[in-house]
């Protein structure tokens, strides 16, 4: 019976350290990733974008990831939108990064979507941010899950990965940023339609109208 | 008593691994050690609180419950006495069921698996195989 008790404080021993190492050797997020640039550069980017490049109408949005408003859209909107009026070549959507202050993560979500964009993967790492949007109430670091969201869409983990490290679009993201503060965005989600802010309601109902009425203006 | 030992080795495991994942989830260290797992997905799903506690919550207590009685069930005046291994078993079964509730939500609503739940899951099938176990040995009798 003794050696039990001494196998057991051993194995209590073992395994609270065991679980100190994991708990302090876990990595933060990528630093470069995560922050605004020292200096920002224009590389030229506008922009992702989602429909046929003659479509006659443009909606520019700026979102952040972390933003619930924009993950509403998002998962709720977005698809009727799609289906009702970009697919069908009536608008084409571009999406632009406008990162808010108070959100700790959302430049690296913003990030981790430019990595996936990379792939050739951005309006995938959009949705997967955007439907399994839970991280962006918990406060933690969500660098791990963003990860298996790559995964999950079948990146290549390792270019991710070395992507995320180099912190290679924190510039990019910034410009999009200070692009949207010199037109005037003041919150997330902000939609432009051919350019002009759109004040109307942020339901697929009200898109339609407002891209319709978009349209017809461009035939008159 | 074997039986009674094994079980409280593997309860004290299983409470280190529902305790790693319930630090995480109450934000205590970054990102969970999974390997090629989908943990961190797992834990930022909706399953992964039930009635507002983290689930691995419960883990911790029902390992801490199993070790106790375990440990209790190796004292010299319950030694003889199949109570604690009844407990242990009904315990454990209850377990059993939460652990395949979970791995199912795991492979076909979650779609991604937690390393450390499956450890947890394996664990907790081990304890309830060998409670099972000790339910079928006879208890041993010591005539005054």
């Amino acid at each position: 019976m003794k050696r039990f008790y001494l196998m057991l404080g051993a194995l209590t021993l073992a395994l609270g350290a065991m679980l100190v190492y994991l708990l302090k050797t876990n990595p933060s997020a990528p630093r470069a990733a995560n922050q605004a640039p020292a200096a920002v550069v224009d590389d030229g980017f506008r922009g992702y974008t989602l429909g046929s490049d003659s479509a006659p109408v443009e909606v520019t949005e700026y979102g952040d990831f972390e933003c619930p408003a924009c993950a509403g859209f998002a998962v709720i909107q977005m698809p009727t939108i799609k289906e009702q009026l970009i697919v069908p070549g009536k608008v084409r959507w571009r999406y632009r990064d406008y990162p808010l202050p108070m959100h700790p993560y959302s430049r690296l979500a913003a990030h981790a979507a430019q990595c996936a964009g990379e792939q050739g993967k951005f309006w995938e790492m959009h949705d997967q941010l955007f439907m399994n949007h839970s991280w962006a109430q918990t406060g933690k670091n969500p660098t791990g899950l963003f990860r298996d969201l790559a995964r999950a869409i079948g990146l290549d983990l390792a270019r991710y990965g070395a992507c995320m490290e180099s912190g290679r679009y924190a510039a990019r993201i910034e410009f999009s940023r200070e692009e949207g503060e010199q037109r005037l965005v003041n919150g997330t989600p902000t939609f432009y339609i051919n350019g002009k802010m759109y004040t109307g309601r942020n339901n697929s109902d009200a898109f339609k109208a407002a891209i319709d009425s978009a349209a017809a203006a461009l035939r008159r | 008593m074997r039986t009674r030992q094994a079980i409280a080795l593997l309860a004290l495991v299983g409470f280190f691994v529902a305790l790693y994942l319930w630090l995480h989830q109450i934000g205590v260290g970054g990102e969970l050690k999974c390997g090629t797992g989908g943990c961190d997905t797992v834990q930022a799903s909706p399953w992964a609180q039930q009635l507002g506690i983290p689930v691995a919550f419960y883990g911790v207590v029902g390992y801490a419950a199993i070790l106790a009685v375990a440990l209790v069930g190796l004292q010299p005046a319950w030694l003889e006495r199949r109570g604690p291994i009844l407990l242990i078993a009904a315990l454990a079964t209850g377990g059993v069921l939460f652990s395949a509730w979970l791995t199912y939500l795991e492979l076909f609503v979650i779609h991604a698996i937690c390393r450390w739940c499956v450890t947890s899951a394996v664990i907790m099938a081990a304890i309830w195989l060998v409670s099972l176990a000790g339910l079928r040995t006879p208890v041993p009798r010591t005539d005054p």
